[in-house]
């Protein structure tokens, strides 16, 4: 059994679409395979589990040869929002989640989801501006005692 | 390939134990394969699951994955890990006789 892994912790830091969604189809994932999961949000990543945010998770237009879009017209207001709506109607008819609901269901899956304390000092975020599937933040050192023993992954 | 016995009989499975041929399978081998992983008995809740997997290979050819689950055969998201710890999709495939379902979300 030395060749399967048994938890997976992974670390969301960035606030865009194709940072965001990632992370949660790994974490979904894991768990559908019996893989012991949790997820900590760090960073711009918060906006993911935050209350007010999570349901307005935008693609990056600028900064993002991948989209094959001019920079220049990347950064035109509502160029973001489009190219999301765009993506978005394509999930739907994959029947992939929206965030929210993507996030809902990975934490009735039994994972674990964390905010990073650092991250919430520096937006001044408390729990109560985060979902309510949101079990605590943590400090870094509490991070590594969870995530001893299994996988560590940064997207 | 290797092979398997449930319930008396031998039966064709792949290196993770899933039936090759899903017409080897039937009832009474659910309760030996569910014992396999971990689950000591199989109670009506965890038959609605199997059954479901099963109706469900049987109409598309292929299992459905734990979001599916979750929105259609009318066991919560939340209550197929409670009855299937393992990754509900994945075990409930194993114990129904069909191959493990394919599908990153």
């Amino acid at each position: 059994m030395g060749d399967t892994i048994e938890k997976v912790s992974i670390i969301v830091s960035k606030g865009s679409l194709e940072g965001v969604y990632p992370a949660l189809i790994m974490a979904n994932g894991a768990r559908a395979e019996g893989i012991e999961a949790n997820l900590f949000f760090t960073f711009f990543g918060l906006d993911a589990v935050h209350k007010k945010r999570h349901d307005h998770i935008k693609v990056a237009t600028v900064g993002n040869p991948g989209l094959h879009l001019a920079t220049l017209a990347g950064g035109i207001p509502g160029v973001s929002s489009v190219m999301t709506h765009y993506l978005e109607r394509k999930m739907e008819k994959l029947d992939i989640p929206s965030i929210p609901e993507f996030i809902e269901m990975i934490s009735d899956t039994g994972a674990g989801l964390y905010g990073c304390q650092a991250s919430c000092d520096l937006f001044e975020l408390t729990k109560d501006d985060l979902i309510d599937q949101v079990k605590d933040i943590i400090t870094v050192g509490e991070f590594y005692e969870m995530a001893a023993g299994g996988q560590i992954i940064f997207t | 390939m290797t092979t398997a016995t449930y319930a008396g009989q031998i039966v064709t499975v792949n290196d993770e134990g899933f039936f090759e041929n899903p017409d080897e399978w039937n009832e009474e081998m659910a309760p030996a394969i569910a014992r396999t992983v971990g689950i000591d008995e199989l109670t009506e809740q965890h038959w609605r699951v199997i059954k479901f997997m099963r109706a469900e290979y049987a109409e598309k050819g292929t299992g459905p994955t734990v979001r599916v689950l979750g929105k259609t055969s009318g066991v919560s998201v939340k209550e197929l890990y409670e009855l299937f710890p393992k990754g509900p999709a994945k075990v409930a495939a194993k114990i129904a006789g069909i191959p493990k379902p394919r599908g990153c979300i």
